[in-house]
């Protein structure tokens, strides 16, 4: 049960993007549509959870002073696999992500969970946490992404609901970016309070 | 010539913050007063185009060379972590005055994506390094200049009455939308 609660609360409770308000660099910058904030998201929760296990794993032998840097390497070390492996076999999304992949490694959300949570807990709690946070983030992004996308081009996920010439352009630009997230956040905040 | 272009290509047209997402974190952190955001801004600049001068050399001399290209992300996040700890250490020990202005910013620095972000497209952009000098300093003005205008900004929303959902955030990132909705307009300038 209380393992179940480790893995829900990334959800909504402590949604990293909607209610902690982390990471907000790649949330606004790759969710021009759908497909690209889910990537995003997996990408990510994959750094995420690799970096957790590491860290939980080797929380003892590392000595306080030089923690962070330590924990630096670490997720470098898995966003470099990740940037590797999507170069490889996703072309098309690592050049739609482009520079927002490397900059996986200063995502507040990973180097957060690894500090407040992996350093802490044990192997498995970790993991946990790891999946729960980062599947929260791919949410948010994956959402936030489909608003903009349906508004801005009529589609969600490729497929067409309405004609594109209906479409507010903005929400596929920058500022469309700032508005949705706005808007999203003051809707979640409005139920959480209620 | 060229470097003008790069200049107000990285201060208006493609700013840093509001047109390309970078330094979203401290944009909307430090920015509830002018006097912070100005502070940052320095910081940042300082860093920033330490940070780009340095990785700028350790990939032409020593990536680029041994075929380590793989290792940029890890190198350059490495680089960018110890040289805002040498520059907290070198700060307090020479300017302690400068150190007090700055001071708390620096370790909020090293996960700040501008830096790390303003060293990658210096190198994907193919700059030398003296381009790269410039375009760092005119990204961290950009940087400061969309910062200090949202501080501006954001110290007369506390005084407006807004829907209780909409507080705090929700009403600064429609702020900040508006504000990259008037950046905007210099599209095309370059």
């Amino acid at each position: 049960m209380n393992q179940m609660n480790n893995f829900t609360k990334g959800f909504i409770k402590e949604n990293p993007v909607f209610v902690l308000l982390l990471g907000m660099c790649p949330t606004l910058g790759v969710t021009s549509s759908a497909i690209n904030g889910l990537g995003m998201g997996l990408a990510t929760t994959f750094v995420l959870v690799m970096a957790n296990i590491v860290v939980s794993m080797v929380k003892n032998f590392i000595p306080d002073k030089v923690r962070i840097p330590s924990f630096i390497v670490i997720i470098a070390t898995f966003v470099t696999i990740v940037e590797l492996v999507m170069k490889g076999y996703l072309p098309a999304l690592f050049d739609s992500l482009g520079l927002f992949i490397p900059l996986i490694v200063v995502n507040c959300v990973v180097l957060g969970r690894a500090e407040a949570f992996a350093s802490k807990n044990n192997l498995l709690s970790s993991l946990i946490d790891g999946l729960g946070m980062g599947l929260g983030f791919a949410f948010a992004l994956t959402l936030l992404g489909g608003v903009r996308e349906f508004l801005g081009a009529g589609t969600i996920f490729n497929m067409t609901v309405y004609p594109e010439k209906y479409g507010m352009l903005l929400f596929i630009l920058a500022p469309g970016a700032f508005i949705a997230l706005g808007y999203l956040i003051a809707i979640i905040n409005h139920f959480r309070k209620a | 010539m060229e470097y003008i272009v790069i200049i107000i290509a990285a201060i208006l047209s493609n700013n840093i913050v509001l047109a390309q997402f970078l330094g979203i974190c401290p944009f909307l952190g430090v920015s509830k007063k002018i006097s912070t955001a100005v502070g940052m801004t320095g910081a940042v600049t300082f860093v920033m185009t330490l940070a780009t001068i340095v990785t700028y050399l350790v990939q032409k001399f020593v990536l680029d060379p041994f075929g380590l290209g793989f290792l940029q992300t890890i190198s350059f996040i490495l680089i960018i972590a110890s040289l805002v700890q040498l520059v907290e250490i070198v700060l307090k020990k020479v300017s302690p005055s400068l150190y007090q202005a700055l001071g708390v910013f620096l370790p909020l620095i090293t996960t700040n994506c501008a830096i790390l972000g303003v060293a990658i497209l210096t190198i994907q952009n193919d700059y030398n390094l003296m381009e790269g000098v410039v375009y760092a300093i005119a990204s961290a003005v950009g940087f400061g200049v969309a910062l200090i205008l949202f501080a501006g900004l954001r110290e007369h929303l506390d005084l407006i009455n807004v829907p209780k959902g909409m507080k705090g955030t929700p009403v600064a990132l429609i702020v900040a939308g508006i504000l990259a909705m008037a950046f905007m307009g210099f599209a095309g300038l370059v």
